[in-house]
């Protein structure tokens, strides 16, 4: 019964979407008040359906109804709770729930925090979002029904797939999910501005906010995406460039220009076209990403199983959203006049070539992600494209970008000249020099020009933009909510300076080692000798398995122990739990490989990554600098002007 | 209307045509080259009864299905009900191949679910699947009077397509001589 | 800076960073890509040689052989031809007999392929398409010795 109750909650989801996308848009645009009126409870109630679906979703899996295909595909009863919820978005059907209550809980967020945005736009952003939800329920109720009812129920399921039974994947999909879908705010902003025809800065000032939100969620979920690779996969790689990896990745990029660019839009008027096409990016690229994953038109390791079906869904709809968004922008964009003058040397230079540069990463990410597909359509032969591609034109473009830093947050708007930038700069600029060579040199095991250019690049962030602080913040004024955006600012900048460390001393310090050991026997690594003490079988909840026992020592010195464990999942698939002993400059990992032998031995995988965490630590830096910058008292007090100013004009 | 407003329109139609053209790729999708060729023989011991053993020889004359399914396949459970509906129409034989399971697991599922074939084969190793080009399960064959695999269908089989393919086949292969 | 002269240098600042992206693009993805070729195209000296290439196919069922250390030989078959393939280093959790592989590394002079990665499918029902359509395209009359039962 419960099962049936979410199934109808989904079509009445349905058909508030419905009424969502239709009247409030179309009163909007003849003007009639009571249509627009539709707009907000329509939304609240589509959330109050989605979430009465997802909860019935939840509550068969808590009690095992095993009549659900899609639980009984899904988990056990010998599955943990923790999985037992967290498998609800384990697969395509519950995860496309997830995303659909994600984007009603964004709208219903418009609905209650935008009293200060004009009705009428207001109506239009929920129109557009309303769509949206229109087209992921259809696909939802069309092809990947997550109620639906098995005519056999078997007695157990099967079970949760292996790589997701951790915490990291609990959380990581809602993460990801909050941000991918919280660019359909901007996008919505973006697109109601086009509507009614008045792309001023308004709709930037509007939207702001939401887009810091959105991009917080989607940089954590990115994060906890490489860190549960990381030990989780058992490779001991925190970024694979696997397509759907990239797949949130060039959001992100876009994303990040776009949090830029609205800066420009919103504070000097200028770049409102190109701004409007980067808040249809963003998102086009969140749904494609989507498509990428969910069609299985490309092979990766995260494996979804394919359905052409579903493919040609998604991409009709694409096609539709995307292809709507940006007709409309063709027509709507030659109406724009930037009347806005700034200078060559300027910070509105500085961050167009910012933008130019994430567009450029974002769009070869993209090339390097479809290319296999293009030759394949194209007959040409079936090719992959391997990390070192995105390595070596992903760094490249990059490299400017953490340059620009420094002068982009010293130049001022309009126009500044070259003498005093230079002049403010030169202190960080000669230190940082001085620092990243000292450092690549006397510091680091061996010194390489790679470790040398990465740590001044590291130091020249982090010491201009400890300098501006110096010259234009006030110690104490964090606090008082004024100024959070420029702390924003800092804060998201000194997360680069750290991210820019850890992946430079782990990409180029880390060792590793695959190696046949015997109980008692050891292997040295630098100061750490790992000595396998051998492994023993035990059983867990879902999984028989070894748990291995290595002790460490640091010169000579007992560290730690160890225990990586090679698990068999009862539902047929092996699964490596690495053991790692994590430390702010340093994580030792062991993996266990698989018995040698009779006398005991395994293959063992060691890794020593220096400074490895400090790539996610420089990614929470950059979410907090985000999350700081949305809740600047500005908006909340812009808002109320700009309301006034409108009530005034009407 | 400016032209160089609709350069990312153009782009973006660009992209979804190669990414049409890439769902028509789908390995789902690429017809199998056993078609129109003689079924690979195997001689293997059947499910109820390990002691004797099944080879495709012994539906020489017949038009029959081969069915592979394994009580570990969640899809299989769906597709036992069309399975069983079209044995019970007697227009086919179906053959079961147990691919890659415990034969108590599957005697189980078969005690539980009901047992439309009229023998099943245990393939414990999968090497008859292997040489089936059996890449996932469930797959289901169909097969001519003269041992000739006359169609193919991968994952768990419709009522759609037992409908509009594989009854009108059947109906058609029966009329052949053989 | 007349207007003009501005729109100039942003124009060409644009271009430069295209132009270098596009140069950078067009060099990695030269010597980056690697080929996807079933032991039948390796057979019949379809692979430029000297190159990194992708094979994939099935494990041939009982050719696992374990060396010294953690060397390890297998053979990777399309139920048509067969390579020998011989790889250093921890296979993947979820490698087997008689399952779909993937190899990434060079063919040796002597016709063994050195792999230097080894990838595994990661599910039951999945196999990776590049393997699927390998063996799709191998006509199955033949079948690789030794797995015939």
């Amino acid at each position: 019964m419960i099962p049936e109750i979410g199934h109808m909650a989904l079509i009445l989801a349905l058909s508030m979407a419905l009424l969502q996308a239709t009247l409030p848009v179309i009163g909007a645009h003849r003007g009639i008040s009571s249509w627009i009126a539709v707009a907000k409870p329509a939304a609240q109630a589509q959330l109050l359906f989605m979430t009465i679906a997802f909860a019935c979703l939840t509550y068969a899996f808590l009690v095992h109804d095993f009549s659900v295909q899609y639980v009984a595909a899904n988990s056990n009863t010998a599955l943990p709770t923790l999985y037992l919820i967290s498998g609800v978005w384990g697969a395509h059907e519950g995860s496309l729930l997830l995303w659909a209550l994600t984007l009603s809980i964004w709208t219903t967020a418009v609905t209650l925090f935008s009293r200060s945005v004009p009705a009428a736009m207001v109506a239009r952003v929920i129109g557009v979002m309303g769509m949206i939800s229109v087209g992921f329920i259809l696909f939802m109720l069309f092809t990947s029904n997550p109620f639906e009812r098995l005519p056999m129920p078997p007695m157990e399921g099967r079970d949760l797939n292996p790589l997701l039974q951790d915490p990291g994947l609990a959380i990581h999909p809602p993460m990801l999910y909050m941000g991918y879908v919280g660019f359909s705010v901007a996008f919505a902003f973006a697109i109601a501005a086009m509507l009614s025809s008045r792309l001023d800065a308004a709709w930037a000032r509007w939207s702001r906010p939401w887009t810091n939100i959105a991009w917080v969620f989607l940089t954590l979920g990115i994060v906890l995406g490489s860190w549960w690779a990381y030990y989780e996969l058992g490779w001991g790689g925190w970024w694979f460039w696997d397509p759907v990896e990239n797949a949130s990745f060039m959001p992100w990029l876009i994303g990040t220009a776009l949090l830029h660019s609205l800066a420009v839009t919103e504070k000097r008027g200028a770049f409102k076209a190109w701004t409007v096409l980067l808040a249809i990016f963003a998102f086009s690229l969140s749904l494609l990403g989507t498509f990428l994953v969910r069609s299985g038109v490309l092979t990766s390791v995260h494996a979804f199983a394919t359905d052409p079906g579903r493919g040609i869904f998604i991409l009709i709809f694409l096609g539709v959203v995307i292809g709507g968004s940006l007709l409309l922008y063709s027509l709507r964009a030659s109406e724009i006049r930037s009347t806005v003058r700034f200078n060559l040397l300027s910070r509105e230079t500085g961050l167009l070539l910012n933008n130019v540069l994430l567009v450029v990463a974002a769009a070869s990410i993209l090339l390097g992600t479809l290319y296999p597909l293009i030759l394949d359509a194209l007959g040409v032969g079936k090719i992959s494209v391997g990390p070192p591609y995105f390595n070596n034109v992903f760094i490249p473009l990059t490299l400017p970008l953490a340059v620009l830093v420094g002068f982009g947050a010293f130049a001022r708007w309009r126009q500044d000249s070259a003498a005093t930038l230079l002049r403010q700069l030169r202190l960080p600029l000669v230190a940082s020099l001085f620092a990243g060579m000292a450092y690549a040199i006397w510091l680091t095991p061996y010194f390489t020009w790679g470790a040398a250019l990465g740590m001044v690049l590291a130091f020249w962030v982090l010491l201009s933009t400890m300098s501006w602080v110096k010259a234009h913040m006030k110690p104490g004024e964090l606090l008082n909510g004024a100024s959070r955006g420029r702390w924003g600012m800092v804060v998201g900048h000194l997360g680069i300076a750290v991210f820019v460390v850890g992946i430079t001393l782990t990409s180029i310090y880390s060792s590793e080692k695959d190696i046949r050991l015997e109980r008692g026997q050891s292997y040295s690594m630098g100061d750490f000798t790992f000595t396998f003490e051998g492994a023993s079988a035990f059983t867990g909840p879902n999984y028989d398995g070894y748990r291995g026992l290595v002790a460490v020592a640091e010169k000579g010195e007992a560290l730690t122990t160890l225990h990586p464990e090679k698990r068999n999942y009862r539902s047929g698939m092996p699964m490596t739990e690495a053991g790692i002993d994590a430390g702010l400059t340093r994580d030792l990992f062991v993996a266990l490989g698989e018995p040698l032998g009779q006398e005991g031995a395994w293959s063992l995988r060691i890794y020593h990554k220096p400074f490895v965490r400090w790539i996610w630590l420089g990614g929470l830096l950059m979410a907090l600098g985000g999350l700081l910058a949305a809740s600047d008292r500005r908006y909340f007090r812009l808002a109320k002007k700009a309301r006034k100013t409108m009530e005034q004009g009407a | 209307m400016k032209k160089r407003f609709l350069i990312p329109f153009g782009l973006f139609a660009i992209l979804v045509v190669f990414l049409g053209i890439g769902l028509t790729l789908d390995p789902r999708e690429v017809p199998s080259p056993l078609i129109d060729k003689t079924a690979p023989t195997f001689e293997l011991p059947t499910l109820h009864n390990p002691a004797a053993t099944f080879t495709p020889q012994d539906m020489r004359g017949k038009v029959w299905l081969l069915n592979v399914w394994a009580s570990w396949c969640t899809s299989c459970r769906a597709e036992h009900l069309v399975i069983t509906d079209l044995a019970n129409t007697g227009e086919v034989a179906i053959i079961g191949l147990n691919y890659k399971d415990q034969p108590r697991d599957a005697i189980n599922w078969l005690d539980k679910l009901g047992n439309p074939y009229i023998a099943s084969v245990s393939d414990r190793q999968g090497r008859a699947g292997l040489d089936w080009g059996v890449y996932g399960v469930p797959e289901t064959f169909l097969i001519d009077k003269k041992g000739v695999i006359r169609y193919k269908h991968i994952g768990p089989v419709t009522r759609e397509a037992v409908a509009e393919k594989i009854l009108p086949l059947v109906r058609q292969l029966k009329g052949e001589a053989s | 800076m007349k207007a003009r002269h501005k729109r100039f240098a942003l124009l060409l600042t644009g271009v430069t960073v295209l132009g270098l992206a596009a140069l950078l693009v067009i060099n990695a993805l030269g010597n980056n890509l690697s080929y996807f070729f079933s032991p039948t195209e390796v057979t019949e000296n379809k692979v430029p040689e000297n190159h990194v290439f992708r094979l994939g196919g099935l494990v041939e069922p009982g050719s696992l052989q374990r060396g010294q250390e953690l060397t390890v030989r297998f053979s990777v078959t399309d139920n048509r031809n067969r390579i020998r393939v011989r790889y250093t280093g921890i296979l993947p959790d979820l490698f087997q007999e008689g399952q779909g592989v993937i190899a990434q590394g060079r063919l040796g002079e002597d016709g063994v392929f050195v792999a230097d990665e080894v990838l595994a499918k990661h599910d039951e029902n999945y196999m990776p398409p590049e393997v699927a359509a390998a063996l799709e395209k191998s006509p199955q009359d033949g079948v690789a010795g030794g797995t015939k039962p």
